[in-house]
C-alpha cells in the first residue's frame, strides 16, 4: 500500500503547491481590487457585442494587455498605457488573449473611434488596410437590393460593395462595434500600490 | 522587510531543505541503483530479447540477431508469468480499441480543421461566408480535436493497456472504462459542435462550455475508479516507473479540468492566471507524464534492456511533479498580473531542465550501442524521435521563459511553433508508436502493410519540421518587426506570410500522414493484408501470435 498512498498523496500535494500559487494566492490579492474611477460597467449592446467577440474567437489574433514600455513599443503603436488589474473588473471572461496577429485591442475605442470605419472593416478589411490577413465578416452583414427605413447601412470605399447593392450591418454586428467602440481605457490609474512579494512562494515541499 | 532580503532567506531555507533530503536519500538508499525495479516490465527470459509486435515474424529474428551477446540472456522463460501477461492484455482489448478507434477519427477531423486554418491565414477570404468556418472558430475546433479527442483519447487506451500489464492483473471493471470513453467522446463532439455554432466558454484551452465539461469530468471519474481499483488490486510488489506517471497524470487532468472550469469563480485578471494555470498544466501534467511514461515503457521492453537508471526516472517524476505545474505565469510576462507570479514561473520553467536533463540522460544511457536498432522497429523509431523532441521542445520552453527571449517571441508565431514541437514531434510521435506496438496484441493480427508505417514515418517528421522551422523563423522576425516602433505594425504581418505558406505546406504532409495512418488501422481492424495470423477481437482470441513473438 506504501507505494500507492505516495503517489496519490505526492501528486495531490505537487499539483496543490501550484494550484496555491497560480489560482489562490492570485484570487486573494486581487478580489479586493475596485474598478477605478474612469471605468464605466459595460452596456447590455456592449455585453452582447463581447459575446459576439468571444463567439467568433478574436482573442486568438488579438491580445488586450498593453505592456509597459520596458517590454515594447506598445504605448507608442497608440495601444494605449500599460494594463492594471482594476482595467478588467468587468471582463468575464477575461480577453487577455496570447497573439498578436492582429494589433492589441484594450483601446481600439480611443484610436478608432468612427462606427463607420469598424462596419466596414469587419465586413472587407482589406478595403482600410492593404494586406491586412484578418477574415472577412460577411455573415455578420445582409446584402440587400435596397436599405429598408431603419437599417445601417454600411458606407464602403468606392468600388468595395457589390454591384448594385447596399450592405446592412446585421444586430450582432451593430453589437460588436458598439463593444470595441467601447474599449477604451485611457482613464488615469494610480499604479498598483507595491505589494510586499510572499516569502519565496510555494517553495517545493522536498 | 524588503523583498531581498526575504529572498535570500527563501534561499537560504531552500538549501537547509536540499541538504535534508539529500541526508534522507542517503539514508533510504536513493543514490545507490536499483536494477530490480527497473527489470519489472520484463518476464522471465525476456531480457536481451528485442520486442516489437509491428515488426512481421521473421524480420523480428533476423532483428534479434543484431543485439544477441553473450551473457544478456541468462534469463529463464516462464510460462506462468506470460499467461498473466497475455490476460492482462485481453481484459483491456476492447476499452483500448475503441480509446484508438475514437482518437483516429479526431486525429483526422483535427488535422483537416488545422489545415483549413492554416490556409486561412495567408487566404483570409477562404471559406468566410458561414460563421463555423470563420478562423477563430475553425482553430478552435482543430484545437478541440486534436488535444481532447486525439491525444486524450490516444493516452487513455496506452494508459488502459499499460497498466494492466505492469501491475501484472487484469483491468478491473473494464465496462465502467468504456462507459467513461463513451461520455468523453460525447463531451468531444458536443463541445465541437458547440463551439462551431459560437458556444464557447472563451478561454483557451478553456473553451469547452462547462456544461458540455461535466460529460467530460463524469468520463473522467468512470476511468480513474477502476485504475485506481486496478493498482490496489496489482500482483507486482514494486511500482514501475511509467506507472507513477500514469496514474498521476491521470488524477491530474481531472482536478485540472475540474478546477479550471468551476463556473462564476474566476473572474478578471485571477481568471487569467488560473486559465495559463490550467493551459500549461494540461501539457506539462498529462500529455507530458504520459508520454513519458510510455517511452520508459516501450523504449526498454523493444531493445530488451531495462532503463539505465531506474533512481534517475524516479528524480525526473518529482521534479516533473512539483517544478512544472507552477510554469503557467510565464505566458503573461508583461501582462497587468502580480510580479512575483512571473518570476516564481520563470524560475520554476528554468527548473524544468532537471527533469528534462534526467530523462535525456536515462534514455541515452539505456539506448547507448543500441541506437541502429531504430533502423528496424517501427516503434522504436517513433519512441526515439518522440523522445529527442522532448529534450528540444522543453529545453526551448524553459529559455521562451526567460524575459529577453520573451520579449521576442511573446504574441508571435514563435510560440505556436514551440507548441507544435511538443504536442506533435514529442507527444504524437510517441502515441504513434505505442499504437504501432499496441495493435497488434489488442487486434490479435498484424499491421498489414509494414512500408506504410515507413511512408507515414517520413511524412510526419518531414511535415512537423517544415512546419517547425518555418514557422519559428517567421514568427521571430515578427516578434522583432513588432519591437522595433519604427515600423508600422503591417510590417510584423507581411514579414510572416511567407512562412505561413511554408506552414500550410508542412501541415498538408501531417495530414497525409494521418490519413495514411488512419488507413492503415482501418485495413488492420477489417482484417485487410497478407498475413491472417491471428482470430478476429469479435471471437474468442487465441494466442498464436503472442506466443509466436515470444510473449
Amino acid at each position: 500500500m506504501e507505494n500507492e498512498v505516495k503517489l496519490a498523496a505526492g501528486a495531490m500535494v505537487a499539483l496543490s503547491v501550484a494550484t496555491a500559487a497560480l489560482v489562490v494566492l492570485p484570487y486573494l490579492q486581487v478580489r479586493d481590487i475596485k474598478p477605478p474611477e474612469g471605468l464605466m460597467p459595460y452596456t447590455s449592446a456592449e455585453l452582447r457585442g463581447r459575446q459576439v467577440y468571444v463567439a467568433n474567437g478574436c482573442v486568438y489574433c488579438h491580445s488586450q494587455q498593453p505592456r509597459d514600455r520596458n517590454f515594447g513599443p506598445d504605448a507608442q503603436r497608440g495601444w494605449g498605457r500599460a494594463a492594471v488589474p482594476g482595467d478588467y473588473y468587468y471582463d468575464k471572461p477575461h480577453l487577455l488573449g496570447s497573439m498578436r496577429t492582429g494589433p492589441d485591442l484594450f483601446n481600439i475605442g480611443a484610436r478608432q473611434p468612427s462606427k463607420d470605419w469598424q462596419l466596414g472593416h469587419l465586413y472587407q478589411p482589406r478595403a482600410y488596410v492593404p494586406g491586412s490577413i484578418m477574415p472577412s465578416y460577411p455573415f455578420l452583414f445582409d446584402v440587400k437590393d435596397a436599405a429598408e427605413p431603419d437599417d445601417d447601412v454600411v458606407k464602403l470605399p468606392p468600388n468595395k460593395a457589390p454591384f448594385g447593392k447596399v450592405v446592412v450591418a446585421r444586430p450582432e454586428a451593430l453589437d460588436l462595434v458598439k463593444y470595441l467602440q467601447g474599449l477604451n481605457h485611457t482613464y488615469p490609474v494610480l499604479p498598483p500600490p507595491v505589494q510586499p512579494a510572499p516569502a519565496s512562494p510555494a517553495t517545493p515541499a522536498s | 522587510m524588503d523583498s531581498a532580503i526575504l529572498s535570500l532567506l527563501g534561499a537560504f531555507l531552500l538549501s537547509i531543505m536540499g541538504l535534508f533530503f539529500f541526508i534522507w536519500s542517503m539514508r533510504k538508499g536513493l543514490l545507490v541503483e536499483n536494477p530490480r525495479a527497473a527489470t519489472v516490465i520484463f518476464a522471465p527470459g525476456e531480457l536481451g530479447r528485442v520486442d516489437d509486435p509491428a515488426l512481421q515474424g521473421g524480420a523480428q529474428d533476423r532483428w534479434q540477431g543484431a543485439i544477441a551477446k553473450p551473457g544478456e540472456s541468462d534469463h529463464v522463460e516462464d510460462p506462468d508469468e506470460l499467461r498473466h501477461r497475455i490476460e492482462a492484455d485481453h481484459s483491456t482489448a476492447f476499452p483500448v480499441f475503441m480509446f484508438i478507434a475514437f482518437a483516429i477519427f479526431w486525429l483526422v477531423l483535427g488535422s483537416l480543421a488545422g489545415l483549413t486554418a492554416s490556409l486561412k491565414l495567408h487566404m483570409p477570404d477562404l471559406l468566410v461566408s458561414e460563421a463555423w468556418e470563420t478562423f477563430g472558430r475553425i482553430r478552435t475546433i482543430h484545437l478541440t480535436a486534436v488535444l481532447y479527442g486525439w491525444i486524450t483519447n490516444a493516452a487513455l487506451g496506452v494508459i488502459i493497456w499499460l497498466l494492466p500489464r505492469l501491475l501484472r492483473t487484469q483491468l478491473v471493471g473494464a465496462m465502467w472504462v468504456m462507459l467513461g470513453g463513451a461520455l468523453i467522446n460525447t463531451g468531444i463532439a458536443s463541445a465541437i459542435g458547440a463551439i462551431g455554432s459560437g458556444w464557447t466558454d472563451g478561454m483557451e484551452y478553456l473553451e469547452i462550455p462547462w456544461q458540455i465539461g461535466i460529460f467530460i469530468v463524469a468520463g473522467f471519474v468512470c476511468i480513474i475508479g477502476p485504475v485506481l481499483y486496478t493498482l490496489v488490486n496489482r500482483k507486482v510488489e514494486s511500482l514501475y516507473v511509467s506507472v507513477w506517471y500514469m496514474v498521476a497524470a491521470l488524477l491530474w487532468i481531472a482536478l485540472l479540468f475540474i478546477v479550471g472550469k468551476l463556473p462564476g469563480v474566476h473572474t478578471g485578471v485571477q481568471q487569467a492566471t488560473t486559465n495559463w494555470w490550467y493551459g500549461h498544466n494540461v501539457l506539462g501534467l498529462w500529455f507530458t507524464p504520459v508520454s513519458v511514461g510510455a517511452i520508459y515503457y516501450f523504449l526498454p521492453k523493444i531493445i530488451g534492456r531495462p532503463v539505465r537508471s531506474y533512481n534517475l526516472s524516479i528524480l525526473g517524476f518529482w521534479t516533473l511533479a512539483f517544478f512544472y505545474g507552477q510554469v503557467g505565469g510565464h505566458h503573461l510576462i508583461g501582462g497587468p498580473i502580480p510580479g512575483w507570479l512571473i518570476t516564481l514561473s520563470i524560475v520554476q520553467s528554468m527548473m524544468m531542465i532537471i527533469p528534462v536533463a534526467a530523462f535525456t540522460i536515462n534514455m541515452a544511457g539505456t539506448m547507448w550501442g543500441r541506437m541502429h536498432l531504430a533502423r528496424q522497429s517501427p516503434t522504436l523509431r517513433f519512441m526515439m524521435f518522440g523522445g529527442f523532441m522532448y529534450m528540444l521542445s522543453s529545453l526551448q520552453g524553459s529559455l521562451e521563459a526567460l524575459r529577453s527571449v520573451n520579449q521576442v517571441a511573446h504574441f508571435t508565431h514563435f510560440t505556436v511553433a514551440h507548441a507544435h514541437l511538443g504536442a506533435y514531434a514529442f507527444v504524437t510521435m510517441v502515441l504513434f508508436g505505442a499504437i504501432y506496438f499496441m495493435l497488434p496484441r489488442v487486434l490479435n493480427w498484424e499491421w498489414p502493410y509494414p512500408r506504410l508505417i515507413t511512408l507515414q514515418f517520413w511524412l510526419a517528421v518531414l511535415g512537423i519540421s517544415i512546419y517547425f522551422v518555418g514557422l519559428s523563423i517567421g514568427g521571430w522576425l515578427q516578434g522583432l518587426a513588432m519591437l522595433d516602433a519604427s515600423k508600422p505594425f503591417m510590417e510584423s504581418v507581411t514579414v510572416t506570410i511567407p512562412y505561413l505558406q511554408w506552414r500550410s505546406v508542412g501541415g498538408s504532409l501531417m495530414l497525409a500522414s494521418h490519413l495514411v495512418f488512419a488507413g492503415h488501422f482501418l485495413a488492420m481492424a477489417l482484417r485487410f493484408g497478407p498475413t491472417r495470423t491471428g482470430a478476429a477481437l469479435f471471437t474468442r482470441p487465441t494466442k498464436a501470435l503472442e506466443l509466436a513473438h515470444g510473449e
